[in-house]
C-alpha cells in the first residue's frame, strides 16, 4: 500500500505542468477559470497547441501517434490541465470515433482519418442519440439505406453537442429494419457539408448554444464511409462505450473548484462573518469536500489497476455517478454562497463581449447559469439511472 | 502507487478469514454474547496464536510492529466475521503504550496475548470531546489518586489494566492539564459496572474512588496527555473504519445474496429496479468508504498533525454517512427478516451504528474537519 507517486511521476507532473504555463493563453486560461463560454476559436486554438506539440492522443498507441502515457500518467496530466484550468478536450474525435477506426476501421479510413484527428484538422461530432432514443439508444430509426456505391440517409440526430461547429459526424444508423433492434445497426462516418444536412440549434435552460437536432434529408454518403461490416455497428458502439472512460469523475477541476467555492464563501457574509465559518454551510462544503477526497483514491485505485490501458470496465459507472453528483453540488454551492447575485443574468458577459458583468460581480455572474448547465451531466452520457443499472448487471449480477 | 496488499497481510487476512468462518460462527458467537463474561477465552487464546495481539506491539517488546495498514487488514476481518472480543480495546491501549513509553513489560505482555486492555476516556457530559474530563489525579507523594467517573468504557469489564484521562490541572474542557495513567482494573477503589452493548459487545461505567497510583503509572508528562488522546482517539478511528468497511461488505454480500434468492410475484427479489438502484447505490456508498479507510490507514501516523486530524476526520464523516445509507437500506431490503435478530444482516447493521458513535460521529467530525487549518485555504 503506497498512495505516494513514484519520483519519475513527479518528475513527469513537472514536465507537463511547465507545458500548461508555458503554452496555455492566458485569455483561455481566464475564460474557463471564470466559468465563461468558449467559442469555436478558443478550442481550437487549445487543440492546434496540443497537436503540435504532439500531446492530443494521450490514450492511443504509439504506432499510430499516440503519447504512449501510463494510466497514471495520463490521469496527471489531467490533473494538471484542470487545475490550470485548460479548454476541455473535445472527446468526440480523438477519444471516441478514433478507437473504433483503429479497430473496426480499413486501412483507407486509418490512413485518412487518423492524422487529421491527431492534427485536429476536423471537429467531430457524435450522431447518436434521436428523438425517440435517449437511454434506450438501440430503438434508433434513422434508416440508411444500399444505392449503388452510396447510402441515402433519412432521419433525425438530436442533442448533437456542437454540431454547429463539426466538419464531421459518426453516426449509428439502422441498414436493415427487419432485424432485432441491435443487429440492424451500422456505423457511418458522414462528412457535415454534404447537401441535406440540417443543423437546428437547442437552446439548453441556462440559453447556451451547446446542442443541436440533426436532420438527414436523402443525405449521399459514400460507401467507403461504413466503418467495418454492415449490420454490425452496435458492437462497434458497445465497444466505443466501454472505452476510454477516463477522467469521467474529473476530480481535478472538482478540487480546482472546490477552492473557488471556498473563496467566493470567504468572500460573502453572514451574520457579520465569512459565509464559509457559517457552521450549516461550512458542513456541506465539508461533506463535500470529503466526498472529492474519497473520489480521488477511488479513481487512483481503479486508475492503478489498469494494465490494459484501456480504460476502466464497469467501475466506470461508479465515477461517472459519484463525480456528476460533486460537479452538482459543487455547482449548487457555488451558486449558494452568491446569494441573490445568482440572480443577474448576463448573457453578453458569459460570451466575453464585456470585460465586466452588469452587476460588476464577476464571480457570482456565471454561477447560476452554470448551475443550470451542470443538470446535464447526471443525464448524459448514459443517465446515472443507466449507469446503476450497468452496475447492477456487469458488478453485481443481478 | 500501489493499491495492493503485501503477501504477509494477505496471509494474516486469509488465516483470520479461516478462524472466523470456521470457529467464529454466527451461532458460536451467540452463545459467546450470552455467556457471563460475554467474550471467549478460547477465542482470545486463537488470536494470540495467530499473532493477532503481538502484530500491533514493537518488535523489542516481542511484536511484529505491524502498521496502520497491517491492522486495516486485521480489522476488516472482526469486523466481517462480528468478532466481539476486546480487540479494539486492547490494541487502543496498547497504542497509549507505545506513544506514551515507559511500560514495555505490559507491552510484552499484550503480545504473548496475557492481558487485555481498555481505554477509559469518555464521561457523561462530554459527549464525544475527550477533552471534557471530570476525573481528577491529584499528586500525593511520589504519586496520584484518582476520583471520578469513566463511562461507556469499551470492554472496561474484561480489561486487566485501563488507561485512564484524568485532569490534573486547568478548567474541565481545557486540553492542557490533561494526565493519562495505566490503572491495574482490580486496584482498590475502582469500581466497575460491567455491561452490554446493543451490538452484543460489552462496555463498562467505571467510578474512581481515592484510587492511589505509583508516579509510574502515569504515561508521558502530566498535565500533557492531550497531544497523545488526541493521536491515539485517531489511530483508533482508524482501526474502526476498518472494521466498518468489512462489516459493510459481509453486510452488502448477504443482502445481494438475498435479492438473488428471495422470491416475491415469481421472481428474484434482485429483477427489481427499485431494488437494484439501491443495491448499486450500496456497491458504491462502500467503495467510497474503502477508499477513505484506505487514506486514513495511510495517513493515520502522519506527524504532520493538522494533516491527520483532517484526514481522520474526513474518513469517520465519510464512513458514517456510507454506514447509515448501507445499514439501513440492507434491512430494509431484507425485508422482515431484516428486522429480526436471527440474520447476521441484523448484527451487522447494529455494529456499524455503534462504531458510528464510537469515537465522534459523523456530524461531530464534519465540524472537526472544518476547524482544521486546510479547510479555509482558498489556493
Amino acid at each position: 500500500m503506497d498512495l505516494n507517486y513514484t519520483a519519475e511521476d513527479f518528475a513527469f507532473r513537472d514536465t507537463v505542468r511547465a507545458f500548461i504555463d508555458a503554452n496555455l493563453p492566458k485569455d483561455l486560461q481566464h475564460k474557463v477559470l471564470n466559468h465563461k463560454r468558449l467559442s469555436k476559436e478558443d478550442v481550437t486554438r487549445w487543440h492546434k497547441i496540443l497537436a503540435k506539440q504532439g500531446w492530443m492522443a494521450t490514450g492511443w498507441p504509439v504506432e499510430y501517434g499516440g503519447t504512449g502515457w501510463t494510466p497514471v500518467q495520463r490521469h496527471i496530466w489531467e490533473e494538471e490541465c484542470a487545475r490550470a484550468g485548460t479548454p476541455f478536450l473535445l472527446p468526440f474525435g480523438v477519444m471516441m470515433v478514433a478507437p473504433v477506426i483503429m479497430a473496426f476501421g480499413n486501412e483507407a479510413q486509418k490512413r485518412h482519418y487518423l492524422p487529421r484527428i491527431l492534427n485536429f484538422d476536423d471537429w467531430w461530432c457524435q450522431g447518436y442519440s434521436e428523438p425517440g432514443s435517449g437511454s434506450d439508444l438501440a430503438s434508433l430509426k434513422t434508416r440508411a439505406e444500399r444505392d449503388g456505391d452510396h447510402y441515402i440517409v433519412n432521419g433525425q440526430k438530436t442533442w448533437t453537442t456542437l454540431a454547429q461547429h463539426a466538419d464531421m459526424i459518426f453516426c449509428l444508423v439502422r441498414t436493415d429494419p427487419t432485424a432485432r433492434k441491435q443487429e440492424g445497426i451500422s456505423f457511418l462516418l458522414i462528412d457535415m457539408k454534404t447537401p441535406g444536412i440540417t443543423v437546428r440549434p437547442i437552446i439548453m435552460l441556462d440559453e447556451d448554444h451547446e446542442v443541436n437536432e440533426v436532420f438527414f434529408d436523402n443525405v449521399k454518403v459514400p460507401v467507403q464511409n461504413l466503418v467495418g461490416e454492415e449490420n454490425k455497428g452496435w458492437t462497434y458502439a458497445k465497444y466505443l462505450l466501454g472505452h476510454e472512460r477516463t477522467n469521467i469523475a474529473a476530480v481535478g477541476r472538482a478540487k480546482r473548484e472546490l477552492l473557488f467555492l471556498k473563496r467566493v464563501a470567504m468572500e460573502q457574509h453572514k451574520n457579520g462573518k465569512p459565509l464559509l465559518e457559517d457552521p450549516l454551510f461550512a458542513g456541506k462544503v465539508a461533506s463535500l469536500e470529503i466526498e472529492i477526497m474519497a473520489l480521488e483514491i477511488t479513481v487512483l485505485r481503479v486508475v492503478s489497476s489498469d494494465t490494459t490501458k484501456r480504460g476502466p470496465g464497469p467501475e466506470a459507472s461508479l465515477l461517472k455517478v459519484k463525480g456528476t453528483e460533486v460537479q452538482q453540488t459543487l455547482t449548487e454551492l457555488m451558486m449558494e454562497a452568491v446569494g441573490p447575485y445568482a440572480l443577474p443574468f448576463d448573457d453578453a458577459y458569459l460570451q466575453g463581449e464585456h470585460e465586466h458583468s452588469v452587476t460588476g460581480d464577476d464571480d457570482a455572474a456565471p454561477l447560476a447559469a452554470h448551475y443550470f448547465n451542470f443538470r446535464k451531466t447526471s443525464i448524459y452520457g448514459g443517465s446515472n439511472e443507466i449507469q446503476k443499472n450497468i452496475i447492477t448487471q456487469m458488478i453485481l449480477g443481478l | 502507487m500501489d493499491f495492493n496488499f503485501t503477501q504477509e497481510q494477505q496471509q494474516f487476512s486469509d488465516a483470520l478469514r479461516r478462524w472466523t468462518e470456521k470457529d467464529y460462527s454466527f451461532d458460536q458467537r451467540k452463545k459467546i454474547v450470552h455467556s457471563a463474561s460475554g467474550v471467549s477465552a478460547e477465542a482470545w487464546a486463537t488470536l494470540a496464536e495467530l499473532g493477532m495481539t503481538a502484530l500491533p506491539v514493537p518488535e523489542e517488546q516481542g511484536g511484529f510492529n505491524g502498521s496502520a495498514v497491517d491492522m486495516m487488514v486485521v480489522m476488516h476481518e472482526i469486523g466481517r466475521g462480528l468478532v466481539v472480543e476486546p480487540y479494539f480495546a486492547t490494541v487502543l491501549g496498547a497504542e497509549f503504550l507505545k506513544q506514551g513509553g515507559g511500560h514495555d513489560g505490559l507491552l510484552e505482555q499484550v503480545a504473548g496475548g496475557e492481558i487485555r486492555l481498555a481505554c477509559a476516556l469518555g464521561e457523561k457530559q462530554a459527549r464525544h470531546d475527550l477533552f471534557d474530563i471530570t476525573v481528577t489525579a491529584k499528586a500525593d507523594g511520589e504519586g496520584y489518586v484518582l476520583n471520578g467517573t469513566k463511562t461507556v468504557v469499551i470492554h472496561g469489564g474484561q480489561a486487566d489494566y485501563l488507561i485512564v484521562s484524568a485532569r490534573s490541572s486547568g478548567a474541565q474542557r481545557d486540553t492542557d492539564g490533561i494526565s493519562l495513567f495505566v490503572v491495574p482494573a482490580d486496584a482498590a477503589g475502582v469500581t466497575r459496572r460491567d455491561y452490554r452493548t446493543i451490538d452484543c459487545q460489552r462496555a463498562a461505567d467505571i467510578d474512581f474512588v481515592n484510587v492511589k497510583v505509583p508516579a509510574s503509572a502515569l504515561l508521558s508528562k502530566v498535565g500533557q496527555g492531550w497531544n497523545i488522546l488526541d493521536a491515539v482517539s485517531d489511530y483508533g478511528i482508524a482501526l474502526l473504519c476498518a472494521e466498518a468497511v468489512g462489516a459493510m461488505e459481509a453486510l452488502n454480500g448477504a443482502t445481494l445474496e438475498y435479492l438473488k434468492t428471495r422470491q416475491q410475484f415469481g421472481v428474484p427479489l434482485g429483477k427489481f429496479q427499485a431494488l437494484q438502484h439501491r443495491m448499486a447505490e450500496m456497491y458504491m456508498q462502500m467503495e467510497q468508504a474503502r477508499s477513505m479507510a484506505t487514506l486514513v490507514a495511510v495517513k493515520v501516523a502522519s506527524t504532520d498533525v493538522a494533516e491527520r486530524r483532517r484526514t481522520v476526520s474526513a474518513a469517520k464523516a465519510r464512513i458514517g454517512q456510507a454506514m447509515k445509507y448501507v445499514g439501513q437500506q440492507a434491512i430494509q431490503l431484507h425485508g422482515g427478516m431484516g428486522v429480526t435478530d436471527e440474520l447476521p444482516a441484523a448484527h451487522h447493521f447494529k455494529r456499524l451504528t455503534m462504531i458510528e458513535a464510537t469515537l465522534g460521529d459523523t456530524d461531530h467530525h464534519l465540524a472537526r474537519f472544518t476547524a482544521q487549518p486546510d479547510f479555509r485555504k482558498t489556493a
